[in-house]
């Protein structure tokens, strides 16, 4: 009795601390007044802000540009860091396989500033030698999302991998499969759902990123959390709770309606090895 | 040998023939465990190796030489503003400088030295108040019935996956002279008049904790539900108080899961550039923002190499820990 009075108010106490800021922030984005913090009772709610954030093209454009970038960087990341992630866990020992695996987890917990500022004087370095990439760009600010996003996609689905033994993929082999189409037909299904969700937490990583791209962007290639922040520097502004509001609604859709997808996924797997295991 | 592992003496016998390359190149194909022909004979396992591992060594682990290098160079006002290790000095003639005076500067100037003991300070603090709130939390998650769970962790994730920026900004409102929390406790009476509570180390506390509890629940989480039910009914079988059983069992047994959670949170949190720089002291800055300064206002490269390695050898024993920890896990997992 007294422990689920514990773990409820543990948990009341928890989710407050972590959704009444976010709340607030909701709220206040329907609010009249300029003062952000200051309910003007008598012309709220009221959708300016909206209005005002939708007819911004310096927000509009940079989130447009964040979008294209967090898509490109969640594309390639998924696809290395499947790589990386079926290599560490499948490929036995093989020589230089801790210092991959030591590269793969290091960027997990890396200062944002060493990583930014690494990049940065990697790219001027690569510009002297060779003469690419010409300049700083959206193309540099998604190669350095790449590197630091694969990681998190390489322990995702290492791990899922680790939860499967390889007797499936061992049962393909024997029935005459050759390695390529035993990972595309056997190995790649069953890690669908950890590549997935390392391509939206990639996507998400890249679309949130500030630090590293205040490094490596260039002067055209601002991103939406750059635009952001310098409105920040220069005092608050309403217009930013309307597109926290929207960012919020958006997330919540995604997750309610992506973690129902994943759940019929699941319970259709659990009825076709049922049908299998039925067949026999 | 994995041909032999099928049928070791016929493959022998036939294999001494005169048809015996033709017979050895056939059971060649014949399909042996995958995981060990994949080891011993896929020629692309070497390709799929090298293409992560390219880009890391290009991307991750080669810019951290060039920083190496960069922080034994001189500062020049050029462009790049730093001279080269190797100059040609004339008369075949290869000059090395190694110039050592930029960590020189780091442990004599004040500024940078209390600098890294104040941002390991916040860090530090932050990881452990993280703890304290993440602990009963992961806790309370493990031990709701598997339904609850499923939509108590989508609750801890869902903050992470809205704007970090925006989550930061959120406690900006709350937090300011006339802001949501001294509105409130103006107006039902508690105080008189507003707490300063911006710009302050309280201020870069919270915005740490809320912007990286769930680093700390996930791992947590992760630890705490793999427990053995068993082993706490057999405490309290033998008479312990639920107290007892929580220090005595849960406490020791979620160990590498407090470690992880907290190195989480401690490694990251030390380099922090935003939370400090909107909601921090202007009067002590942390060590990112220095190094940032160093890079975009003052444009000495050299400098703010050097404070990346210094920082990165300081970190160097926490990140190694997490690797272990993190690779036990992996391993167990099996």
């Amino acid at each position: 009795m007294r422990g689920r009075f514990i773990s409820g108010s543990a948990l009341f106490i928890g989710f407050a601390f972590l959704y009444v800021p976010i709340l607030s922030m909701v709220v206040f984005s329907f609010n009249n007044s300029r003062l952000v913090t200051v309910w003007d009772a008598q012309n709220s709610p009221t959708l300016k802000w909206y209005h005002a954030l939708f007819s911004n093209e310096q927000i509009l454009g940079a989130a447009w540009l964040s979008i294209k970038i967090a898509a490109m960087t969640a594309s390639v990341a998924v696809v290395l860091g499947t790589l990386a992630g079926l290599v560490l866990a499948r490929f036995g020992p093989f020589r230089g396989r801790t210092l991959l695996s030591g590269m793969t987890t290091a960027p997990l917990v890396m200062p944002e500033v060493i990583t930014g500022l690494s990049m940065l004087l990697l790219f001027i370095a690569m510009e002297q030698l060779l003469g690419w990439p010409e300049g700083r760009s959206a193309l540099t600010v998604t190669i350095a999302h790449v590197t630091f996003a694969m990681a998190y996609v390489t322990v995702i689905v290492q791990s899922q991998l680790a939860g499967f033994d390889d007797s499936l993929e061992e049962a393909a082999m024997d029935l005459g499969a050759r390695p390529a189409r035993v990972f595309f037909r056997i190995t790649l299904p069953l890690i669908l759902p950890a590549i997935a969700s390392g391509w939206l937490l990639a996507f998400t990583l890249s679309w949130d990123d500030l630090v590293i791209s205040q490094f490596v962007a260039g002067p055209g290639s601002s991103t939406l959390p750059m635009v952001i922040f310098s409105k920040m520097r220069l005092g608050v502004s309403p217009d930013v709770n309307a597109l926290a509001t929207i960012l919020v609604l958006i997330v919540a859709l995604g997750v309610v309606g992506g973690s129902l997808w994943m759940r019929r996924l699941e319970k259709r797997r659990e009825r076709e090895s049922q049908l299998a295991a039925s067949d026999l | 040998m994995s041909e032999d592992r099928h049928y070791p003496a016929l493959s022998a016998r036939l294999a001494s023939g005169r048809l015996g390359p033709l017979l050895t190149l056939l059971f060649r194909l014949a399909p042996p465990r995958w995981s060990e022909y994949v080891l011993t004979h896929w020629t692309g396992k070497k390709f799929v190796i090298a293409i992560p591992y390219l880009w890391l060594l290009l991307f991750f682990l080669v810019p951290f030489l060039i920083v190496f290098k960069i922080s034994f160079s001189e500062t020049r006002i050029a462009m790049p503003p730093y001279a080269p290790l190797l100059e040609w000095a004339g008369h075949q003639v290869v000059a090395i400088r190694l110039n050592l005076g930029n960590y020189a500067f780091l442990l004599t100037d004040d500024l940078y030295v209390s600098s890294y003991l104040y941002s390991v300070k916040v860090a530090a603090i932050s990881a452990f108040l993280c703890l304290l709130i993440g602990y009963p939390m992961a806790w309370a998650i493990a031990r709701s019935t598997p339904a609850w769970r499923g939509i108590f962790l989508m609750l801890v994730i869902l903050p992470f996956w809205t704007s970090f920026l925006l989550r930061v900004y959120a406690w900006i409102g709350l937090l300011k002279s006339n802001g949501v929390i001294n509105n409130v406790l103006m107006a039902i009476g508690v105080i008189d008049a507003p707490i300063t509570m911006m710009q302050t180390d309280f201020a870069v506390y919270i915005g740490i904790v809320y912007s990286y509890l769930p680093f700390m629940i996930l791992p947590l989480y992760a630890n705490l539900e793999k427990h053995d039910q068993t082993l706490l009914e057999a405490a309290a079988d033998l008479g312990a108080r639920p107290l007892t059983i929580f220090l005595r069992v849960t406490l020791p047994l979620s160990m590498p899961g407090i470690v992880a959670g907290v190195l989480l949170v401690f490694i990251p949190a030390v380099g922090e550039y935003v939370i400090p720089s909107l909601l921090g002291r202007t009067d002590q800055l942390m060590i990112g923002r220095i190094l940032a300064d160093e890079f975009f206002s003052n444009r000495d490269w050299p400098v703010a190499s050097a404070v990346a390695i210094f920082m990165l050898v300081l970190l160097m024993l926490p990140i190694m820990v997490f690797q272990r920890i993190q690779n036990r896990e992996l391993e167990a997992q099996r």
